[in-house]
């Protein structure tokens, strides 16, 4: 273990030595178990490695932050699942948090304090713009995606929940792709379809699915990356983008991934 | 003899008054019937949204036309009651044009500003009444029945009362020099083109015509104000407390249910403090069940559909509508209030969350995405309603939709809403391991 370039701590490790992270990273459920986002949890881990930043996971103690129980209207199971959050947060003195997930991301900075947790926290597209303004993340020019098409999807609980538009679109610009925006875009980005624990159930009776709606838009820039920052978007663009047989040409990924594989990562 | 148009104005406006009194006095009522929240925080915030967007506009000009129209009889509206003062203070003191000697030149430099901008008005509203009915604009041609009639009355009575104050002040400088009552005030620009209309009648006939449209302006006045009530219209007013009393966290926060925290900390063996005191309902059954803001925003809706135009699932076939929340919400209230004053069992009728109002079907379907909080002009919050209706399903009824409770055991038992073994959670790090041999 000692001779892997990438190294992920977790914090029972970092404790145990008597060290303290500069920043948790959060990697919530769908990092933790959907396959494909799996692969961004991976990519944003060796970014992390890579600039050399003391980061730590909390591994198998980390746990759902409650979101989807809350939106489906299970209060008492968000509150019993954030306030576990808290204690074991909070049993290692976190400060500092990122996370790939909006909706972690929402949940941690904005409902958490009124159950006594209290933490900075930040969306991973905010930290990697951070990174790339203090030139810790230099993109070399002639990059996988220079003068390429790329479109970002808004996450609902990044922007209007949070926001947060322009993180982003700054990492976007950082590859010296061209940026080109949906019809539908910022405070009036169409919704993936899967917010509020939609991703836990079918949609209701209806003449389209919302993800295929979007994906159309998406199309309809001619870029030929959608880039996402949300494991649930993530789902919903990759699964549009096989409806319209367009997998061939038009690839979604994340920001990190994106910066990841611009970097030779 | 002599006092008997001041003695029948008096009449009017306490008639008038009176009725508009009691509606205010019901509506006020039907809002308290909510629960309890405390908006008294951050003043200056509010006070900002209040300027901005109420007075400003703000959130109207991310569509211009509609915005540039309304503007014109918003301020319209504003500058124009400046008129009815000097209308009440002459109908009581039975005066005629009582600023006109006292402001001087400036009388008809204001009365001319106040007929442009009832032209402005006129012009406006027949351009809405074009966007609904003969190019209709989707979101308002989707209101049928009583909406609909609403939106056209509103707009019908507001150009009649402009024409009525036109005609007046046509009549009025035909009037003057002919009769001592009618004073020296200037010229008149926009009603001047009425006035070959009325040249060749008599002085009693323009009397009569004068007086006519001054009573038919101010009593019509009064009575849209009554109307106004029961209408949509009602943001004319609302829409500033709307605005002042709007949720100001951020969007997506949802707000924390302090009887759930305290209940769960006595099962965590935390200090919980001292238990609330009778916990009602969790969630809402009923609108009677929703905060106050959330019964104000009902009051404060214009029906306009910017947020449904906006809402993904409403976008994509689905049933729900955040128009329709905001309507169900304002129809049941008043109903629940209704049962009151009736003296019958306030709760009576169909609940708010049931298939004659709001389904479960339209709950579920709602992806929290806060389109329509944005789109709002007036910062209304239709998905707090939507999400309280949620909270009274899962842990009251147990009857949200069967994917969501075993996603909620998921979490229970697993810690994620996917059925993995917790322990797999890490397993992750490995692969990254593997990706290096
Ligand atoms: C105080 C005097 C006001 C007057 C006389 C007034 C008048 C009107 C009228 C006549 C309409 C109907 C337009 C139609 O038929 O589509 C309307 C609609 C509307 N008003 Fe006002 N209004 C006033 C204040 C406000 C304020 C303070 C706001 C807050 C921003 C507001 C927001 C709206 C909205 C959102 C609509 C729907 C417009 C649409 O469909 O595009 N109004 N108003
Ligand atoms: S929050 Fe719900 S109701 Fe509002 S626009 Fe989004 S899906 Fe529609
Ligand atoms: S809630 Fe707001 S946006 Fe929706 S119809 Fe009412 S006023 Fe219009």
């Amino acid at each position: 273990m000692s001779d892997s370039t990438y190294k992920v701590p977790t914090m029972q490790e970092m404790s145990a030595k008597g060290e303290a992270p500069e920043v948790l990273f959060w990697v919530g459920c769908a990092g933790s178990f959907d396959d494909r986002y799996k692969a961004v949890t991976i990519a944003f881990t060796k970014i992390l490695n890579k600039v050399g930043i003391n980061f730590a996971v909390l591994g198998p103690e980390e746990s759902c932050t409650g979101d989807p129980a809350r939106r489906a209207g299970n209060e008492f199971l968000f509150q019993m699942q954030a306030m576990s959050n808290i204690q074991v947060l909070d049993g290692y003195n976190i400060k500092k948090i990122v996370t790939a997930c909006p909706h972690c991301f929402n949940t941690i900075k904005n409902e958490y304090p009124e159950l006594g947790g209290n933490y900075d926290v930040v969306h991973h597209s905010q930290f990697l713009q951070g990174l790339i303004n203090e030139g810790k993340v230099t993109l070399k020019d002639g990059g996988e995606f220079k003068g390429r098409k790329i479109t970002f999807h808004d996450s609902c609980y990044l922007g209007r929940a949070n926001g947060v538009y322009e993180a982003p679109r700054d990492v976007i610009k950082a590859l010296d792709a061209e940026l080109v925006e949906m019809k539908r875009c910022k405070t009036k980005g169409l919704c993936c379809g899967a917010g509020g624990a939609q991703m836990f159930k079918d949609a209701e009776k209806g003449n389209k699915e919302i993800n295929i709606e979007r994906t159309e838009e998406a199309l309809d820039t001619g870029a030929e990356v959608i880039a996402a920052g949300c494991p649930f978007c993530m789902t919903m663009m990759t699964d549009g983008v096989k409806n319209k047989e367009r997998e061939h040409n038009v690839k979604v990924f994340d920001l990190a991934e994106l910066i990841a594989k611009n970097e030779g990562l | 003899m002599e006092y008997i148009s001041q003695i029948a104005f008096l009449l009017v406006l306490a008639v008038a008054s009176y009725f508009l009194a009691q509606r205010i006095g019901s509506i006020k009522k039907n809002i308290n019937l909510g629960k309890d929240v405390d908006r008294s925080d951050n003043k200056g915030q509010r006070w900002k949204n209040t300027m901005l967007i109420a007075f400003g506009q703000k959130k109207m000009f991310k569509k211009f036309i509609p915005a540039i129209l309304h503007l014109m009889i918003y301020v319209g509206f504003l500058v124009i009651n400046l008129e009815v003062l000097e209308f009440i203070i002459d109908g009581i003191a039975g005066t005629h044009r009582i600023f006109a000697p006292v402001l001087g030149d400036a009388y008809s430099v204001a009365i001319n500003i106040f007929e442009f901008l009832a032209v402005a008005v006129l012009v406006s509203c027949v351009a809405f009444l074009w966007r609904r009915n003969v190019v209709p604009v989707k979101r308002l041609k989707t209101l049928s029945g009583w909406p609909k009639l609403d939106g056209n009355l509103i707009l019908v009575i507001e150009v009649i009362l402009m024409f009525a104050i036109l005609t007046m002040n046509a009549t009025d400088q035909l009037l003057q020099g002919k009769d001592d009552h009618y004073v020296q005030t200037g010229s008149f620009f926009f009603s001047s083109f009425l006035m070959p209309l009325f040249e060749g009648m008599s002085v009693d006939a323009l009397v009569f015509t004068e007086r006519f449209a001054w009573w038919f302006h101010i009593i019509g006045i009064l009575a849209f104000a009554v109307y106004v009530t029961y209408s949509k219209h009602l943001h004319i007013f609302m829409a500033f407390p709307n605005t002042y009393f709007a949720r100001i966290t951020p969007q997506g926060q949802m707000n924390n249910m302090d009887e759930v925290t305290t209940e769960v900390k006595s099962m965590l063996g935390m200090d919980a403090g001292n238990p609330p005191a009778e916990v009602a309902r969790l969630g809402a059954k009923d609108a009677n069940d929703l905060t106050w803001v959330n019964l104000m925003n009902s009051y404060a809706c214009t029906e306009c559909g910017r947020c449904t135009a906006e809402c993904p699932a409403n976008l994509t076939g689905k049933k729900l509508s955040p128009r329709k929340i905001m309507m169900d919400t304002r129809d049941r209230i008043t109903e629940i209030g209704e049962n009151i004053k009736a003296g019958k069992e306030a709760e009576e009728g169909s609940a708010l969350f049931s298939e004659d109002y709001i389904s479960a079907e339209e709950l579920n379907a709602c992806t929290s995405c806060n389109a329509c909080v944005e789109a709002c002009p007036i910062n209304i919050n239709p998905l707090d309603i939507i999400l309280q209706g949620r909270r009274y399903m899962a842990m009251e009824e147990s009857s949200s939709p069967q994917s969501w409770n075993a996603m909620f055991q998921n979490v229970e038992t697993s810690f994620a809403p996917w059925k993995f073994p917790p322990t797999d959670r890490f397993k992750w790090a490995d692969k990254l391991k593997e990706e290096e041999k």
